[in-house]
């Protein structure tokens, strides 16, 4: 069965309204102590038989970070972190002699892609959609492995090409996020596990969706994504990242970095779906999802596109941006952003256009429920040179009960006076009469409330890739359950 | 079907329905005419559950059940329909999905399996054509820059696909245009059998040339003041509410 079917049946059949992802499985873990020090990064480096350069690399940022404050001007009430207080690495047992092939990785852990609907077997894959899944701190398959290489595409986790193409992984890598941006990316850079490396060679259409699947399972454990993509000129890719968590009593970190880059003509689509916990209805537990995602459209012509549908987390801090060097380079953000009981999200995008006749387009939809807080906050600057720049944003909330709040931040700068920069905001609440009109045709409340909320994401969802289009679609209503009554 | 007893409604303090008795029988169709603001949409909103309106005494039985008693969508499920006076708009929802969410709504409440998708297709396209329908139309966000006619249809199509038993039209006939207003009421008598009623709420007499009625009302001030058959109609058109008010 096609992976996102069995996700959707699997969807289907959770009828209540608590997180449908929340199990654990249970697989012996290497774990070094608590804390964050120099001996933590030494040993995941050395778990990981990195070459010198990247270990120097981690400690340097490790030096970084100690230096940097911790950011502030999220509009989110994040508790006092412990950086003192998380596992930094931990890797199932089984995993850490690296699995040759599917058939010597614990079935256990086969067995928890199962549930959550990825199938790692070959024979099981989704036509069209190469996977690779990251179980805690590694990277557990990759699939498609051998079509994608006959193109000369790389698709393999970042461990690994730090190993196979260290020349494009030591050339690509921070160029877009420098360690010293701001404190979580230093982090990250300083611990970072695992992830996905992509390389798309000049004159490639990567013909199938690829396709990262997180999933932290241990306990206290944070998780480190870095995820690095590059498109040579006139390449194109699609990619897709979707996450889960267990349910845990306590707040779990997931520090991700995400670097893009398309060079001349090249294009680079990026969809999330992001379902990790986000704690119980009291707020107890949940992910701080604190993600750097950022692309720099380098060459003429490129163009990078973000989609993402945050519905998980406790608290999401997230910014996916794009920087328009290249002479007529695009960017796009498509978002919808979804908060309910006590959950916090402060996400947006950055567009900085510097090449000419660059050009931008930013649609976010935020839906507030319960006492949840929903911040779109959003940059566009146009440097001098970006003669002929434009950018359209719009931002729409929407808002269930009155307990729930939306904020929309607008920051634009321009110091190009041929640019032109159009803003729509609208904030408004879930019409009664709609409500009404649903429920006179036998949808009950949670299934109204879904059809207009997947109504108003529409113009966002449309640009995910068919097969998890469907899948977001249930997400959205699924994850607004209890908010009406 | 439906027992409407010594009905008071009030909204926002303000008394709406004063003493309403209404009793609809299987296989009837009550005409229910009166002047604006008399109560006519007020009754239909209470009859389908909507919130706000305070039900100061009376009782409604619906099939044997307490039809206050139910939520809205139990209502529905039951096989109650309302054609709105002023239809929603739903932006971002194809009118074919909610045509199919709400079909598949009613079975899950019956306990049935949802609809194959062929056979919604199918099923949709005949009774489209019926109301002369386009499949365009279709594709198109439910509502979203319909024309008023066009709105009216789409609320016939809805109750021809989800054949309800009882079925309230609020002023359905309102905003059709002539052909329309042929093509609608011939939908509505096709439904038309012996196990399901109808309560056809309306300004003109025209309509019940199309759409027989077995009785007719009037409705002043949120009371019926008279009670008839299809004559009533056509004597109202002659003299007006005032006079048959009075004479009432
Ligand atoms: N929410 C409300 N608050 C105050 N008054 C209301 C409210 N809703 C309806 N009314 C009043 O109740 C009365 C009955 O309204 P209703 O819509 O039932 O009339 P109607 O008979 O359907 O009229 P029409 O023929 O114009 O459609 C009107 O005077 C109207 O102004
Ligand atoms: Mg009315």
């Amino acid at each position: 069965m096609a992976a996102t079917e069995q996700t959707i049946k699997q969807v289907n059949t959770l009828g209540s309204s608590d997180y449908k992802y929340g199990f654990s499985t249970e697989v012996d873990e290497i774990r070094p102590p608590k804390g964050l020090n120099e001996e933590i990064i030494k040993f995941i480096s050395a778990q990981k038989d990195e070459p010198e350069w990247m270990l120097e690399w981690r400690l340097n940022a490790f030096k970084v970070f100690n230096k940097l404050p911790k950011p502030q001007w999220a509009k989110l009430n994040i508790p006092k972190i412990d950086y003192q207080d998380c596992y930094y690495y931990s890797i199932p047992k089984s995993l850490k002699d690296k699995p040759k092939s599917l058939d010597e990785i614990d079935p256990e852990i086969l067995k928890t892609y199962e549930k959550l609907g990825i199938p790692l077997k070959e024979q099981k894959m989704l036509s069209g959609i190469a996977v690779d899944a990251v179980f805690d701190s590694v990277s557990v398959a990759t699939t498609y492995k051998k079509q994608l290489s006959d193109l000369g595409i790389v698709f393999c986790s970042i461990s690994e090409a730090v190993k196979t193409h260290p020349e494009l992984v030591k050339k690509y890598l921070g160029s877009v996020i420098p360690v010293s941006d701001h404190s979580f990316a230093a982090l990250n850079s300083a611990v970072f596990t695992d992830g996905s490396f992509i390389y798309i060679p000049e004159g490639v259409r990567c013909p199938v969706e690829l396709s990262t699947y997180f999933r932290i399972n241990a306990m206290n454990t944070g998780q480190f994504e870095r995820t690095l993509i590059i498109a040579d000129k006139d390449s194109y890719v699609s990619y897709l990242e979707g996450c889960t968590a267990p349910m845990r009593d306590e707040n779990q970190l997931h520090a991700a970095n995400v670097e893009l880059v398309a060079l001349e003509n090249a294009e680079i689509k990026y969809s999330t779906v992001q379902n990790w916990y986000p704690g119980d209805k009291e707020g107890k537990g949940g992910i701080y999802n604190f993600v750097t995602k950022r692309g720099a459209c380098r060459g003429k012509n490129s163009k990078i596109s973000w989609t993402q549908v945050e519905t998980g987390s406790a608290i999401t801090w997230k910014y996916p941006s794009c920087i328009l060097q290249g002479d007529n380079s695009k960017g796009e953000f498509y978002s919808v952003a979804i908060t309910n009981n006590m959950q916090q999200a402060d996400t947006g995008t950055k567009m900085i256009h510097i090449g000419k006749n660059t050009s931008s387009k930013i649609i976010s939809k935020g839906i507030s429920a319960g006492k949840a807080n929903n911040t779109y906050r959003g940059l566009v600057n146009i440097l001098s040179k970006a003669k002929n720049a434009r950018n359209f944003t719009q931002c729409d909330s929407l808002l269930i009960g009155n307990q729930c709040g939306a904020h929309t931040v607008p920051y634009i700068e321009s110091s190009n006076s041929d640019s032109m920069v159009e803003h729509e905001a609208t904030t408004s609440k879930i019409n009664e009469d709609q409500l009404f009109y649903c429920q006179q045709r036998g949808l009950n409340s949670e299934d109204a409330v879904g059809l207009i909320v997947n109504g108003f994401c529409k113009e966002v969802l449309q640009h995910l890739p068919m097969e998890f289009a469907v899948e977001a679609q249930k997400l959205v209503a699924i994850s607004l359950e209890g908010s009406v009554g | 079907m439906l027992e409407i007893k010594n009905l008071h409604v009030s909204i926002e303090e303000k008394k709406i329905i004063k003493g309403l008795d209404l009793s609809i029988n299987k296989g009837e169709v009550h005409a229910l005419m009166g002047p604006n603001g008399s109560g006519k949409s007020t009754l239909s909103y209470v009859l389908s559950g909507k919130d706000k309106y305070e039900i100061n005494d009376g009782t409604i039985d619906y099939n044997g059940k307490n039809l206050l008693e139910l939520d809205v969508d139990e209502r529905a499920n039951e096989g109650l329909f309302l054609a709105f006076q002023y239809p929603m708009e739903i932006p971002g929802v194809q009118t074919s999905f909610f045509l199919k969410t709400a079909i598949n709504s009613k079975r899950k409440y019956l306990g049935q399996s949802e609809m194959d998708a062929l056979e919604f297709a199918k099923l949709m396209k005949s009774k489209a054509e019926e109301l002369n329908i386009s499949t365009e139309m279709l594709k198109r966000d439910l509502n979203v820059n319909y024309s008023g006619g066009e709105k009216k249809k789409q609320e016939i199509l809805q109750m021809s696909m989800l054949s309800p038993k009882m079925a309230i039209l609020d002023e359905t006939d309102s905003g059709l245009d002539i052909d329309a207003l042929r093509i609608v009421s011939e939908g509505v008598n096709k439904l038309r059998n012996s196990d399901n009623s109808f309560l056809v709420i309306t300004h003109y007499q025209r309509l019940l040339n199309y759409i027989k009625p077995d009785f007719v009302h009037i409705i002043a001030d949120g009371k019926i003041v008279k009670s008839g058959d299809y004559s009533l109609a056509l004597e109202l058109e002659e003299k007006g509410y005032e006079e048959i008010s009075q004479t009432a």
